[in-house]
């Protein structure tokens, strides 16, 4: 086979030429022969049939499940309006017909661009819709006067509902017209024909997320179509079945107190049931109206969410990752604990500082807290107890022992979208810095991360799952929105079952310990007049997050004070003994835990345990600070 | 005065120099034809079809200016690029539930795949120009691990058709390397023998509970839809049913230009890209598909010309593949159209919708023109 003669390698590549272009001849032959077999031998069964094919195949689409609370309450639905489509083989001059048509049905710019737009964007040979929403007059006059537009249709179609407006959007999210990127993802499933007909699909939330049970299975119905392609009678009907409902665990009364203790501010809140993962309430503020973008949103109204600094379509609850500050004090407490570390009792002299490495940490409070044992250093949150803790602990240990919280890992919950922020480790810097220097991890780096600080950075969701956790006595379940799925013609219900993560190897007197020394924070500590006259038991932790550096949007002087001001965080879970809820609450630039979260969670605990209705939004507490003393002679806050 | 047209005569000519006249010429021809259907079935794509066929042609115009040495010296680099992506897809690809074909750049999302088309016959022609005079059965081996490595990581994606097109691409050059005929005879033979299998048992193998080990389910599908398209009459087994019909009902001389009922009453599914063909089909008849046949003919016996008369082996195989491909691309369009073969998703070459093909093809053309130019000057010299 070698050819050492460049004579006969030709001789060879030509004779190899030869028999690829016989083969070729031989394939078009076949099918030359193909296309005269089809158009010629079976011309007239061929022509008979695309002459009968005044059968058309049209897809109906099936109703998209509606989603409602645990309580029945509905937060997405359907309505059915009339629409004015065209097919866009039926036009070549759309500003023409669009003049004509103004004359009978209203047709705005709006509606011009959208059109346009759509057009664009559109998938073969779906029809375009030009007015939707039309009046029944409207449809009477355009009906009246059909047969001058040839190919415009009136079609009766549901439209998605968010009947809460702007209420638990960032849950629930939205759906938006079928893209080319929609589209490869259904190509890629092969679901292309049951979405033969549909025009929406779920972009975010948990319209995104459960698109496969919400959207349903497409019918068909044969239908005899006249020659301008309009259907004339149907000969055949396969109907569609709906899509399932999702029953959430969500509890809408909960996330609406809880979106209106924000206030508008920037921030975040979770609250989770502890025995079972289930979340009652998400809020990610400010919001947005997911209403806005079911026909497509329009250029305004997306520049005004998407340039505005405060990233409303942002999903601070799942995807802001910040340093918990104090509130990892409590779990750092049950680390020493389960090692063998501290006991309860061991104290520490507190002089305001800790020397370490040739560095000064100090404690917020100037002075110092005197004599600290582990309940006083988590009611009034000392940091000197707990640099002197992590010391001792050491990265490792405290790596290993949070991981077991799952902070610093995706919670698993069941919307897109999850950060898996940052549980600091010298692994972790291995892996995170490229330059060979910056992959050491100093020691003083373990006395940040001791107080919450340094590298660490959790999302809301991952604090509200941790400190259910801890409520749960070490279950950790999976945190999950949907409670059970309903198949809408048989009632059957699937429930989502909650599944048990980890059972944490804690001993049942240190629980208790930590959960008291929380209560103590609410009593007499730094959550004492956020809970004033509380009528039920709760365990709490302030936290203050120290903000770096500004990033995103470019602000105005007078802000960029406000975005300098530290984080506030609160972590909570309620009733002490037997607890209902657990919560995490973000406050971005808030100042003190106390000042801002405090306040809210308070609101949200008093709503979900005893039913009150706040008056007014959790105005913040400037008074209070996490530097707060028992006795009020020594308060000297600042 | 003079002096100026004169300029402007020369650069003209300079402009055109590159370009081999009858590839050039039967270009024009193909993107006539594609401009005309377009035109019927979907004249909202026009403009930026149009846009689409200037990159194409530049692109095609900076390929062909380049001395095919120096393409052949991308090779390498190409190759290692392109095998890189598909690592990188594999490994942080998007992932659309169940394929992951793209890449994500930031700028924008890119189909690695789609470079292999042809840098996998450069790369080849590139091994075996290196071996030129000293090639034997090791070679081949070498050759075939080459091919095989992007092939692999396409089938993983999963994208058998592209799979299919770089295979058939890296085949062509081991064909006119002089890969032996006992090693293609019996895959030939297994090929034919597996077709008839399926055709043979179709019904008993397409029941749902026989699982196809080697292809994915939908692949399944796609060959049962073709065994039986009743069986799947909203998805694939419509867009059968329908483009035959359409084609079919065109008869000898077509319906005329936009007259395609199937076309305008929109039973034809994906009528500007894949399913170009059924428009022409309807619209233009059997003579019309025939002429297309001629004119992919005509490009394809220039190719042939063209690689017969290359002077380097480097070359020759190169001009023979890049022709092939233009083969391959046609024939498995029109075959699936016309339903003879599954459908795929391989578009009709310079005819179909779409600006990443078009992109591909004229770098073909741009090379089979550098490899022209590059006898032209060997014959001067």
């Amino acid at each position: 086979m070698s050819f050492d003669d460049p004579e006969q390698e030709l001789q060879h590549f030509r004779s190899r030429l030869l028999v690829a272009g016989g083969f070729m001849l031989v394939c078009f032959a076949l099918l030359v022969a193909r296309f005269g077999w089809l158009q010629i031998n079976r011309f007239d069964y061929y022509h008979t049939r695309a002459e009968d094919n005044r059968i058309a195949l049209v897809p109906i689409s099936p109703n998209r499940g509606l989603i409602v609370d645990r309580d029945g309450e509905v937060l997405a639905r359907n309505y059915a309006a009339y629409t004015l489509e065209i097919a866009p083989t039926h036009f070549r001059q759309a500003d023409a017909l669009f003049d004509q048509l103004a004359s009978v049905v209203e047709i705005t710019p709006r509606d011009r661009r959208r059109f346009s737009k759509i057009l664009d964007e559109s998938r073969n040979f779906d029809s375009v819709p030009i007015r939707i929403r039309l009046t029944d007059e409207e449809v009477a006059r355009f009906v009246a006067r059909r047969f001058e537009f040839e190919g415009v249709e009136v079609k009766a179609r549901l439209f998605r509902d968010y009947p809460n407006g702007s209420l638990a959007s960032h849950v629930i999210g939205y759906i938006g017209r079928i893209n080319e990127r929609d589209l490869e993802r259904i190509d890629a499933r092969d679901e292309t024909a049951n979405y033969r007909g549909t025009e929406h699909i779920g972009k975010v939330g948990l319209e995104q997320s459960y698109e496969d049970e919400l959207h349903g299975v497409t019918g068909f119905e044969e239908v005899e179509v006249d020659a301008g392609g309009r259907a004339v009678r149907q000969l055949r009907r396969t109907p569609p079945t709906s899509g399932n409902n999702l029953v959430l665990t969500l509890d809408r009364g909960l996330q609406r107190v809880a979106e209106n203790a924000f206030n508008g501010r920037r921030g975040a809140l979770v609250a989770i049931e502890p025995a079972t993962g289930g979340v009652l309430a998400l809020v990610s503020s400010p919001t947005f109206n997911p209403n806005l973008f079911v026909d497509g949103i329009s250029t305004q109204d997306w520049n005004a969410l998407n340039t505005s600094p405060d990233h409303p379509l942002l999903n601070r609850a799942l995807a802001s990752a910040n340093p918990p500050g104090s509130t990892f004090k409590p779990f750092m407490a049950l680390a020493a604990l389960t090692t063998g570390k501290r006991t309860p009792e061991q104290a520490i002299s507190d002089p305001g500082y800790f020397d370490f490495g040739g560095h000064r940490f100090r404690d917020d409070k100037v002075g110092g807290h005197g004599v600290v044992d582990m309940y006083k250093s988590i009611a009034f949150s000392c940091n000197t107890y707990y640099y002197r803790l992590a010391a001792d602990l050491g990265i490792e240990q405290i790596a290993g022992f949070m991981d077991g919280f799952g902070l610093g890992s995706r919670t698993g919950v069941d919307l897109e979208g999850e950060s898996s922020g940052v549980l600091p480790s010298p692994e972790w810097k291995r892996t995170r810095f490229r330059r060979v220097e910056q992959q050491k991890w100093f020691a003083g780096e373990t006395i940040s991360v001791g107080i919450g600080q340094g590298y660490n950075a959790y999302t809301p969701i991952q604090l509200a799952s941790a400190v259910a956790t801890l409520a749960a006595d070490g279950v950790r379940f999976r945190p999950h929105l949907v409670r059970y799925v309903e198949d809408v013609r048989t009632g059957a219900r699937r429930v989502i079952e909650p599944e048990p993560l980890t059972r944490l190897p804690l001993a049942r007197e240190h629980v208790d310990f930590i959960k008291r020394a929380m209560e103590g924070v609410n009593l007499e500590g730094t959550g004492r007049r956020a809970f004033k006259g509380a009528g039920y038991r709760v365990a709490g932790k302030t936290g203050t997050a120290q903000v770096f550096s500004l990033r995103g949007a470019t602000y105005r002087e007078k802000q960029i004070r406000e975005r300098l001001r530290d984080h506030s965080l609160y972590v909570a879970f309620a009733p002490v003994d037997k607890p209902a809820i657990a919560l995490a609450v973000l406050v971005e630039n808030g100042g003190f835990g106390s000042q801002a979260a405090a306040p809210i969670a308070r609101q949200v605990l008093d709503y979900y345990l005893l039913g009150i209705e706040p008056d007014e939004p959790a105005l913040p507490d400037e008074e209070a600070s996490d530097e707060f003393e028992p006795t009020p002679a020594a308060g000297a806050a600042q | 005065m003079t002096g100026r047209r004169f300029d402007l005569r020369r650069a003209l000519v300079g402009l055109l120099e590159p370009l081999d006249p009858i590839l050039l010429v039967l270009l024009c021809l193909l993107l006539g034809y594609s401009f005309t259907l377009m035109a019927s079935a979907s004249p909202a794509r026009m403009e930026s079809q149009m846009i689409n066929s200037a990159v194409a042609v530049v692109v095609m115009w900076v390929t062909a200016r380049l001395p095919i040495q120096r393409i052949l010296a991308l090779a390498l680099p190409v190759y290692l690029i392109g095998v890189l992506l598909l690592v990188a897809v594999a490994v942080f690809g998007e992932t659309s539930k169940g394929a992951q074909r793209w890449l994500n750049i930031g700028v924008a999302r890119i189909q690695p795949s789609e470079i292999m088309k042809i840098a996998v016959p450069l790369m080849l022609a590139w091994y075996f120009h290196h071996r030129e005079g000293a090639v034997n059965a090791r070679d081949f081996v070498a050759a075939g691990i080459l091919l095989v490595i992007p092939v692999g990581l396409i089938v993983r994606q999963p994208d058998l058709g592209t799979a299919l097109l770089v295979a058939a691409a890296g085949f062509f050059v081991l064909f006119f390397a002089g890969l032996s005929w006992k090693l293609i005879a019996p895959v030939a033979v297994a090929g034919i023998v597996g077709i008839g299998t399926i055709v043979g048992f179709g019904d008993r193998i397409c029941q749902p509970e026989v699982d196809w080990v080697v292809l994915h389910g939908y692949q399944k599908n796609r060959v049962c839809t073709l065994l039986d398209p009743t069986s799947d009459p909203l998805g694939k087994g419509f867009h059968i049913i329908q483009s035959t019909i359409a084609i079919g009902s065109g008869g000898l001389a077509g319906k005329g230009w936009r007259d395609g009922t199937q076309t305008h009453l929109a039973f034809i599914p994906e009528r500007h890209t894949d399913f170009i063909f059924a428009v022409l089909g309807e619209e233009f008849g059997f003579v019309g598909a025939c002429l297309l046949v001629f004119m992919y003919i005509a490009l394809i016996t220039r190719g042939f010309v063209i690689a017969m008369a290359a002077p380097a082996l480097s070359s020759r195989l190169l001009a023979g593949a890049v022709t092939m491909i233009f083969f391959t691309y046609a024939f498995v369009n029109m075959g699936m159209v016309s339903g003879i073969l599954p459908v795929v998703g391989v578009p009709l070459p310079f005819i179909s919708y779409g600006g990443t093909a078009l992109v591909t093809l004229c770098l073909g053309l741009g090379i089979l023109m550098s490899v022209q130019r590059a006898r032209l000057t060997t014959q001067k010299t």
